[in-house]
């Protein structure tokens, strides 16, 4: 049976884990190099184990084994071979094997490398990725197993269990209930995948900066060797956001791509700490500084991560996430304590030996503006936490529900957002140790007068919006700084050695990915700011109900109703389908094809919208009700959303930055150049 | 842990130390005070009490039916969230339920209600879930206030340690090279660009 032989495999990798723990520890701990390898093959033994339990899942899903609870509760005959395999992602337990799956492959992968320099760190790596990896198994083993059956017993009952019951016999239905509607889109196949590889890749920095606490290693190894680990974990869960916000657009139908649902801010919250983490790291590399505040960071991080995870998993905040429900909450919890309580004690610990080994010599310094950054992040990742947190305390208190929406989050967390493109855009300029105003105002003063003027033709065609002005204002002085940053490189290099402006732009990237990849992700970030100005503060919507021939209008749009129909198709779905003309100041552009879609399995409609997308702007129109009979009429929302798809390609520009930060140097292997004076002996 | 009966007093004198490294005495006395004006605070906003059903049920007769439209209505209804499913604003929810509640804001605004009375109706029906932010009332004025607080406490540390780090002594090391001179290439390049400045 497949379904045994998947539990089976699940058991013995999740035995194999604690033997590595175990194994990893002793061996560390008496120096026995046999025990610590012996650790390192039982973390390797645990991808190849996990990729048939996944496996055995899958198939299960692809043949339709119906009488497995998990694949009954997901698929369905009406459901495409693609779905049905994407579908191990789609509830709880399938989900958490997948989450296994790939921390196995990411950890076995880092016990791949090459541990010459820093051997003292491998067994405790290992602990770190197993203990993970050991608890997530033991969820899916104890709580949520994806294998459990249905069977009838010889006295007529109806039991859910591994094993067979005496005297029972399996229970085969003849259909599934059928995927949740909304994750049966392109959208959904790739985004969580991205999301859980930004999550699990997290933990391999994590583990080292554990790693580093244990062994007493104060120097700045442990970041130097994660670095593009990070890099790769932060481009994964950037990209995990981006896709999230885009099918959120395309499939829930209210006219946004991000709603501050607890669960959205569950995946943003690491994303948060991360990202302040990256910055600040450069700080400990280039100036010795904040050691202690890094370990602290990527603490925060991994305890997110785990947070994030059960957050989408565990169905304590109710949200329009919340596909899947159980009771593993308590334990998530417990887990998120034990850890995070145990690398704080251990940073305590060391406290002393990770005093800062430089000095802040400016207040306007590159790390003095980091370390503002990091502030600035960590305000929003306050703000974000406790709306998530506020509505459970007010219960837990007061029993009283209450909703934390996003007026609070935009008026808390806007403005911070706000300072961090500004401070974006400043601090580039400022240089490590020294900086004065008179240093920073005079590489400031060109790009200014081009925002200023942006800002003054920003007033001339119209926007009054004192907010969005400011806005305005922001992005575009970082965005001319970044730009102009770029210029002067390509300039120097110009002039240097006569290349053309194009070549001298590829090596200036090329040389020091890291800065000019950074740049980049700058850039894609005020186009993305574009974006969201655009749809948060100038969009318009209006609702109608139109009888056929009637016209709906919204600023220069008219949107006109042709006609309805409702079919069936052969997957399984009911579907009402409305024609309705476009037109802009009279001028025809075409027809769109908002849809009601009605999932006869799940009982479940979804609002497809028909979009007409421009880099100008985005008309948006959504079928919200129609009469039986079409040609009675039909009720439209129209919403006018300015510039959002400057946000996708803002995302797109900002994924290719990351990927010229994180992409291997050809030219000069990775530089492990320790400063002589950062050196402290352990 | 290398030495595990000392690793506890270490822990312990750490700890003390991280707590002093961050807070000094007058900080200390500051921020009793700011707790202090604080809980003050809070007992002057809980004490409140909070805003009642509005007086005036009556509807007035001014509105006529024919006047709300579907985006009067919908422009209270994005300000609620839908009672049954969590975290759905009742404007853009699918469900028949939603759309009832929609037709009952709509009767309310036929009868005259203005958006306040509405919003405060639906509270009070369905609880203060309904509300897209927790009223200002109780112990709800913890979500507005705590966030600002710990900013401004981050940014006291912040401001602090940066000080500290200014005037410290220089210790072990002469001061730390900039960085440009880890990377030769950078270094040039700066040249080039400060060359290029003055000329």
């Amino acid at each position: 049976m497949i379904a045994n032989f998947g539990f089976g495999t699940l058991i013995i990798s999740f035995v194999v884990s604690l033997y590595g723990i175990g194994a990893a520890v002793y061996g560390a701990r008496r120096n026995a190099l046999a025990w610590a390898e012996s650790a390192r093959a039982a973390m390797l033994l645990t991808w190849p184990l996990l990729t048939l339990t996944a496996a055995s899942l899958i198939y299960l899903l692809v043949t339709g084994h119906y009488e497995v609870q998990f694949v009954y509760n997901v698929t369905s005959n009406a459901m495409p071979l693609y779905l049905r395999v994407t579908a191990l992602w789609g509830g709880q337990a399938g989900s958490l094997v997948f989450w296994s799956w790939l921390m196995a492959a990411f950890a076995s992968a880092v016990t791949l490398r090459s541990w010459e320099r820093d051997r003292e760190f491998q067994p405790w790596v290992i602990v770190v990725s197993l203990v993970t990896l050991a608890f997530f198994l033991g969820l899916i083993i104890f709580l949520e197993n994806p294998f459990v059956r249905f069977w009838q017993t010889a006295n007529g009952m109806q039991v859910v269990s591994m094993f067979q019951p005496s005297g029972g016999a399996l229970l085969l239905p003849p259909d599934g209930r059928g995927l949740n509607p909304l994750l049966r889109h392109p959208g959904m196949i790739i985004h969580p995948p991205m999301l859980y590889l930004g999550f699990v890749s997290f933990v391999i920095p994590y583990a080292f900066a554990i790693a580093a606490l244990v062994t007493g290693r104060s120097d700045d190894r442990w970041i130097r060797i994660t670095r593009r680990w990070t890099l790769v974990a932060w481009l994964f869960l950037s990209l995990g956001l981006v896709l999230g916000s885009r099918w959120a657009y395309d499939v829930l139908g209210w006219g946004g791509y991000w709603g501050w649902d607890p669960v959205e801010i569950a995946a943003f919250m690491p994303w948060l700490s991360g990202t302040a983490f990256l910055h600040s790291v450069m700080i400990q590399e280039k100036r010795g500084l904040f050691k202690r505040w890094n370990l602290i960071l990527i603490i925060i991080t991994y305890s997110l991560v785990i947070f994030g995870t059960f957050l989408t998993r565990s169905g304590v905040l109710s949200s329009v996430h919340a596909f899947a429900q159980s009771s593993i909450g308590p334990l998530f919890f417990g887990f998120i304590s034990v850890t995070f309580l145990i690398s704080m004690a251990l940073l305590l610990h060391r406290w002393n030996d990770l005093r800062s080994q430089g000095h802040m010599t400016s207040l306007l310094s590159r790390e003095a503006l980091f370390l503002v950054n990091n502030l600035l992040f960590m305000g929003i990742l306050v703000v974000c936490m406790w709306g998530v947190l506020f509505p459970l305390v007010s219960e837990l208190f007061t029993g009283q529900k209450v909703t934390v929406g996003p007026p609070f989050y935009e008026r808390a967390a806007g403005p911070l957002f706000g300072a961090l493109v500004f401070l974006m855009g400043i601090a580039p300029l400022s240089a490590w140790g020294h900086s004065t105003v008179k240093t920073l105002g005079r590489a400031v003063w060109k790009p200014s007068l081009a925002a200023l003027a942006i800002l003054i033709v920003a007033i001339v065609s119209g926007v009054q919006n004192g907010a969005a002005l400011a806005a305005i204002f922001v992005i575009a002085l970082t965005a001319c700084i970044t730009v102009y940053e770029y210029g002067r490189g390509v300039a120097a290099r110009m002039r240097r050695s006569g290349e053309n402006p194009l070549a001298a732009l590829w090596r200036l990237a090329g040389r020091n990915r890291r800065r000019y990849g950074g740049y980049i992700i700058h850039l894609g970030v005020t186009l993305m700011a574009v974006g969201i100005i655009g749809i948060e503060m100038f969009q318009t919507e209006t609702q109608g109900a139109l009888k056929p021939g009637e016209s709906l209008q919204l600023g220069r749009y008219a949107v006109t109703f042709r006609s309805l129909a409702q079919f069936d198709t052969p997957d399984g779905r009911s579907v009402a389908r409305a024609v309705v003309g476009v037109s802009r100041d009279g001028q025809p552009l075409g027809e769109l094809y908002p849809r009601r879609d009605f999932y006869y399995d799940t009982q479940q409609p979804m609002t497809i919208p028909g979009v007409r997308s421009s880099i100008e702007d985005d008309l948006y129109v959504l079928l919200v009700d129609w009469q039986p009979i079409s040609s009675e009429g039909a009720t439209f929302k129209v919403y006018h959303n300015p510039l959002v798809n400057w946000l996708w390609v803002g995302g797109l520009v900002f994924i290719l930055g990351t990927f010229v930060a994180a992409w291997p140097s050809r030219e000069e292997p990775v530089p492990v150049r320790v400063p002589a004076q950062l050196v402290t002996e352990p | 842990m290398r030495n595990t009966p000392a690793s506890w007093g270490i822990l312990q004198r750490n700890t003390l130390e991280v707590f002093y490294y961050f807070i000094k005495e007058e900080t200390i006395q500051r921020m009793k005070l700011f707790i202090g004006i604080l809980l003050f605070t809070a007992v002057l906003f809980s004490l409140a009490p909070g805003k009642g059903f509005p007086a005036q049920t009556e509807p007035s007769l001014a509105a006529t039916p024919a006047a709300v439209t579907d985006d009067q209505v919908n422009a209270i209804a994005r300000e609620l969230y839908c009672p049954v499913c969590e975290n759905v604003p009742l404007d853009v929810c699918p469900t028949q339920a939603c759309a009832q509640w929609r037709d009952l804001i709509r009767q309310k605004l036929i009868a005259g209600w203005n958006e306040g009375q509405i919003k405060e109706y639906f509270a009070l029906q369905y609880g203060d879930r309904v509300l897209a932010e927790p009223p200002r009332r109780g112990l709800n004025w913890l979500v507005y206030i705590l966030p600002p607080v710990i900013f401004l406490a981050g940014f006291l540390i912040l401001f602090q340690t940066l000080r500290r780090l200014k005037n410290a002594p220089q210790t072990d090391s002469p001061a730390s090279p900039p960085t440009e001179t880890i990377d030769p290439y950078l270094s040039r390049l700066e040249e080039e660009l400060r060359r290029r400045e003055k000329e």
